[in-house]
């Protein structure tokens, strides 16, 4: 939420009537679908606080990951002014003609995601530099004038922002009636410059003290590619002129590289300009800390299944690369999951978990032996265990706990020991198990890693890795898992030690070997004869291929070995996991119809098989023939995919009619069919001109009486 | 060399005048005949081009300020719109001598308000007795504004009756200005560019007052030895001249040569002035980045230039999106066959193609394409099949946006939109070879 005080502090929100009411209707809406169970309002809360944790969380990420940018464009905007300020007598500073200070943002394609960084942009130079900032979009500046009216609205009205409660008076001047000109600009800029250095000190400290004496004005373009060049050229033009009275900064928002300034402005433009370049970081890294944040923690029960993950994942890098549509994304399959799901009443922190377990109901219990994991795991017990567990709703609730708190383990540990695999296989050649962290998780998600050939593949290379390497990259598992929260580690790390201190103890070895293996060469010298030489050098080739082992290789064996083992504990896929169906989210496919949506095969379907929307039993078909039941449009579709390129309207109409006459009567006889019905003319005309409205025909010019098809591919 | 002289002003202010306006005496003097006496008639309107900084601007105004002649100076890029033109030139006006009566806006909607107002505040001012100069900069706005404007104002004197007179200011002839229905002719006037001897007088005229202008000259002389060929605008030669004088001292300063060293530093110098022309002055770092160089000793090597950024990431369906606009683009549509189809059959390019396509699509630029080519060619040349999701239509409005394709046509138009790839082929080169496709081999013109 945001406030109109422009100092920090904390600031008492009171919900207001009208957003209860809203969530109100949510939770109606959550209980609509599945009156049967009563745990809907629990669910919901739990949907909605966990929701409110995942956001705070992202948002922090987001902060955190942009504070970099955000700090360098501070200190750009700081010094851009200040040499001006300082020393103006100076000889060079007159000579030096004046430009604008320019900062060229680069933010990467994402434009859905600049939105939001644009938004704490402006709060933190809000913050720190001053109140004065005006965002510009393209679409609301096709002319200088309504960029002009745009920025003078702005900036009046953050003026009036900052301190509304003293001068009511400065409102009375509507924005239409002042002179969209930089003179007014400027004039109102030295006023509340005045104004603010004439008042008492006391009122305005802690303005002053964050804002200097003539604080600049900060324009930002949000999108430089979409403005058109003569209003940028103008605009700049028009403020280089009175760059003298005006501290003016621009900020280009730029999407793709920052060649675009020189193509769009001119050389007698662009040398107004002092540009320098300031750049995001980029979507891919974004995109890799909120999965660590959010996915790779044991921090939120809630979690997405193999496909679910894939499918954004996927979306995020064929088609958008933007961060918030993934988070959207995620949102929904929090939402999807608590809605759909009567036992995500249970996905929550594990002490309350255990708490809700005992308060079930027997419905949800009776939900509970119908999960497909669940049944897998009664089936594996012993009879009289199984009619327990079948019959005794305590004795399952029960079994519920214990089996939740194994899950709560086994999340844990899959995350270090995922983390741990990850150091291993990211540092191999060609990265047979891919190089981001989320490949690695899919892997392990979809199904037993360790029988996958990528898998086997990278062992294989795993165990050729040289010394240095092995050391760091135990090192750091040692690190993961000191700093990891799961208790069963103890014994790992000190396994893992053990084989540090073991290298350790080889790299000693090493020294007296080297010795050793210098005086073999020295006997070698020694030999004159020119038949023992050849013997025993013949006998130094034959030691070296049948050589053993070393004591090296032996250990690096070992280690590979140990992390395998360690893979095969904890990396069981998660739909192997008992109850895995209360924190996974796995239905990938209403995700897919939520997010990616297609147009135009949902046009065909509802076209070709019009049951699946209207839900008329009548209309239920085998596919293949035509139904005369179905709306005529379906009708015509079905008839026209028969036909090639050029359809003629003649033969559609006939075919079209006997569909529709078929059942109507087979006892009206021929008599009336070579006369196609008013009607039933009237309704082929009306199909086929919704048809044409849909894009699927066009007339067609070529032949008379044709009509052309704008699709291809028949039934 | 001209002295300035007229009868009317004294010869001290005249003397002070042409020492503020080094070679443009003629055209002062010249300017000078035409005005004549404060009180005498001028002619009604002139027109003063000439190219980008050779003084236009300048002359006119030290000219209407030292002699202190009444005047109006308004930009026309600045008040972009009649309204705010002629509002501008009423309050100039208004406070111009007056500066502490407040004054008051005065609502002017169109010229013939304007030619009211104006004899009022000429009456009120008591100006009748000189004659008033209005000066518009930049001119050539003054054709995108209403077209009653410009003619107005060429006869602007006889219009009002009073004595007064427009000077335009401009870069582009008056052949372009001219309307169709005919105006009063102005008189023309050009001021020719500046010479390389012209740019050297008149940057070395503001030395540094702690050296001697002597070595400040012999600066200037090696600053546009590097820079005359690139560039002869005045002020981009004298914020350059600033940027590198620091540069230029530093032997001096560091005592290894005196001020007459002139070779050693023109060594010192020239390298550095080179590196200057392909950085700083393209703006591919800016002046503050240069200056932050120059003091600590950098090479403007670690700084990498704006173009140094062409690199774009691109979602994996965009780029293949933007190949195939490409592909679209430059490719005939009867080699989609040849290129796409699987078997095509052998055609040769020679008797293959028409007489005209044998010059290279490369040099003829981009041409349009329909949406449905741009897909089928996207179905073909990505490996696994694509579902025509939203995600992809909107995929091409994106890169619509960033400019990366532009529409041909109208915007509204809704069926059948033809696009055009405004890339370039280093640009498609480089997108194309992070996905493993050889976009060579499916180009037309590299056959």
């Amino acid at each position: 939420m945001s406030t109109c005080s422009v100092s920090k502090g904390c600031f008492v929100f009171k919900p207001s009537p009208k957003k209860r009411k809203l969530s109100q209707k949510t939770v109606n809406y959550f209980r609509e679908r599945n009156n049967a169970s009563e745990d809907t309002d629990v669910r919901f809360v739990t949907c909605q606080s966990l929701w409110n944790q995942i956001k705070l969380e992202t948002e922090q990420i987001q902060e955190d990951l942009n504070k970099q940018l955000f700090d360098n464009l501070v200190s750009f905007l700081r010094q851009s002014h200040s040499e001006f300020q300082e020393k103006t007598t100076e000889w060079t500073c007159r000579m030096k003609s004046r430009e604008i200070p320019t900062a060229a943002l680069v933010l990467g394609v994402n434009v859905t995601d600049h939105d939001l960084t644009f938004r704490s942009l402006s709060e933190v130079l809000q913050n720190n530099i001053t109140p004065y900032i005006a965002l510009l979009e393209a679409k609301d500046c096709p002319g200088i004038k309504n960029l002009m009216q745009k920025l003078m609205g702005q900036l009046m009205n953050c003026y009036i922002d900052v301190d509304s409660l003293e001068d009511e008076d400065h409102m009375q001047v509507s924005q239409n009636k002042i002179r969209c000109s930089m003179t007014s600009i400027i004039s109102w800029y030295q006023n509340v410059t005045k104004k603010t250095d004439s008042e008492t000190p006391s009122k305005k400290r802690t303005s002053s003290s964050r804002h200097w004496q003539s604080p600049p004005v900060v324009v930002i373009f949000k999108d430089m590619e979409s403005f058109t060049t003569k209003v940028l050229q103008d605009f700049i033009v028009i403020s280089s002129q009175h760059i003298h009275e005006l501290p003016l900064v621009l900020v280009f928002g730029i999407a793709t590289s920052p060649m675009i300034i020189h193509s769009l402005l001119p050389h007698s433009v662009s040398s107004l300009l002092c540009i320098e370049l300031f750049q995001s970081l980029s979507c891919k890294e974004h995109l890799s800390t909120i999965i660590d944040k959010l996915l790779l923690t044991a921090q939120f029960p809630f979690k997405l299944g193999e496909k679910v993950l894939q499918v954004l994942i996927n979306i995020f890098l064929y088609h958008d690369f933007s961060v918030q549509n993934f988070i959207k994304g995620f949102q929904l399959c929090i939402v999807e999951h608590f809605y759909s799901q009567p036992l995500s009443v249970l996905c929550c922190p594990l002490v309350d978990a255990k708490k809700r377990v005992n308060s079930l109901s027997h419905d949800q219990c009776e939900n509970i032996r119908r999960l497909p994991s669940f049944r897998r795991y009664v089936e594996n017990q012993a009879s009289e265990k199984q009619i327990l567990l079948l019959t005794a709703d305590n004795f399952l609730k029960e079994i519920t706990q214990k089996l939740l708190e194994d899950l709560y383990v086994y999340h844990e540990n899959y995350v270090s020991v995922l983390r741990c695999l990850h150091v291993f296989t990211s540092s191999l050649p060609k990265y047979p198990l891919g190089k981001q962290i989320r490949e690695l998780h899919c892997a392990c998600l979809e199904n037993r890693v360790w029988e996958t050939e990528e898998y086997e593949s990278s062992l294989q290379l795993a165990r050729m890795l040289n010394k240095s390497d092995l050391v760091t990259m135990l090192q750091q598992c040692v690190e993961i898992f000191v700093s990891s929260s799961g208790k069963e580690f103890d014994k790992t790390i000190e396994k893992l030690k053990e084989f540090l201190t073991q290298f350790q103890e080889l790299e000693a070895e090493a020294f007296q070997e080297q010795d050793g293996s210098v005086s073999a060469q020295k006997e070698l010298q020694k030999k004159t004869d020119l038949y023992h030489l050849q013997k025993t050098l013949l006998e130094l080739k034959e030691s070296r291929r049948s050589k053993k082992l070393t004591k090296f290789e032996m250990l690096r064996f070992e280690v590979v070995d140990y992390v395998d083992s360690l893979v095969r504990t904890y990396l069981v896929p998660a739909d192997h996991k008992t109850l895995h169906e209360i924190m996974y989210f796995n239905t990938a496919s209403v995700l897919r119809g939520h997010l990616n949506a297609a147009p135009r095969v949902a046009l065909h379907t509802a076209l070709n098989n019009p049951y699946c929307y209207l839900k008329n039993q009548a209309l239920k078909s085998d596919g293949g023939n035509i139904s005369n039941k179905a709306p005529d449009i379906c009708i015509v579709y079905k008839l026209h995919l028969e036909c090639g390129r050029l359809i003629n309207l003649v033969d559609w109409l006939e075919a079209f009619s006997t569909v529709v006459t078929a059942v109507e009567g087979p006892n009206t006889d021929a008599a009336s069919s070579d006369q196609v019905d008013d009607i039933i003319h009237a309704r082929f005309i009306r199909a086929v001109s919704e048809l044409e409205l849909l894009g699927f025909i066009k007339p067609s010019k070529q032949k008379t009486d044709h009509v052309a098809r704008l699709t291809w591919g028949g039934c | 060399m001209p002295n300035l002289e007229h009868p009317a002003y004294p010869a001290a202010t005249l003397l002070h005048l042409e020492s503020l306006v080094p070679c443009r005496e003629s055209q002062v003097s010249m300017l000078l005949s035409i005005f004549g006496e404060r009180q005498q008639f001028s002619f009604p309107s002139i027109f003063i081009y000439g190219h980008t900084s050779s003084g236009k601007t300048y002359v006119m105004q030290t000219l209407l300020n030292t002699l202190q002649l009444p005047h109006v100076f308004v930009n026309c890029v600045e008040y972009f719109t009649s309204r705010l033109l002629l509002e501008e030139i009423l309050i100039q006006l208004q406070s111009c001598s007056s500066e502490t009566e407040q004054t008051s806006r005065v609502p002017c909607d169109n010229f013939n308000d304007f030619v009211r107002l104006f004899k009022q505040a000429v009456v009120s001012r008591e100006l009748q007795d000189q004659t008033l100069y209005i000066v518009l900069d930049r001119a050539e706005q003054l054709r995108e504004m209403e077209a009653n404007i410009l003619p107005a104002f060429l006869r602007l004197q006889e219009l009002t009756d009073r004595n007064v007179t427009v000077v335009l200011l401009s870069e582009i002839v008056w052949e372009l200005f001219r309307p169709n229905t005919g105006c009063f002719e102005p008189l023309t006037l050009y001021f020719p560019d500046y010479s390389i001897g012209h740019l050297q007088k008149i940057l070395s005229q503001n030395h540094p007052p702690e050296y001697s202008a002597d070595f400040y000259a012999a600066y200037i002389n090696i600053l546009l030895g590097v820079f005359y060929m690139v560039c002869r605008d005045l002020k981009e030669l004298q914020h350059l001249a600033a940027l590198n004088f620091s540069k230029y001292c530093e032997p001096v300063v560091r005592g290894e040569a005196n001020e007459r060293d002139t070779r050693k530093l023109w060594k010192n110098i020239e390298p550095h002035l080179k590196k200057a022309m392909q950085t700083v002055y393209l703006r591919e770092i800016s002046s503050s980045q240069w200056e932050r160089l120059q003091r600590d000793d950098g090479e403007p090597g670690q700084l990498k230039g704006l173009s140094a950024h062409t690199h774009v990431e691109l979602p994996y369906y965009s780029k293949f999106l933007l190949i195939a606009a490409y592909l679209a683009s430059y490719n005939p549509v009867r080699t989609d066959k040849r290129f796409f189809l699987k078997h095509h059959g052998k055609i040769r390019k020679t008797n293959f193609m028409k007489k005209h396509e044998k010059t290279s699509n490369h040099l003829l630029g981009p041409k349009p394409f329909p949406l449905d080519r741009l897909l089928a060619i996207l179905y073909s040349i990505v490996d696994n099949r694509v579902a025509p999701t939203a995600n992809i239509f909107s995929q091409i409005t994106s890169l619509v946006t960033l400019q990366l394709l532009s529409v041909v046509g109208h915007n509204d138009q809704l069926d059948g939109p033809r696009y055009k790839c405004t890339v370039s082929l280093d640009f498609i080169r480089a997108i194309a070879r992070t996905v493993n496709f050889d976009i060579i081999k499916y180009l037309y013109d590299f056959l």
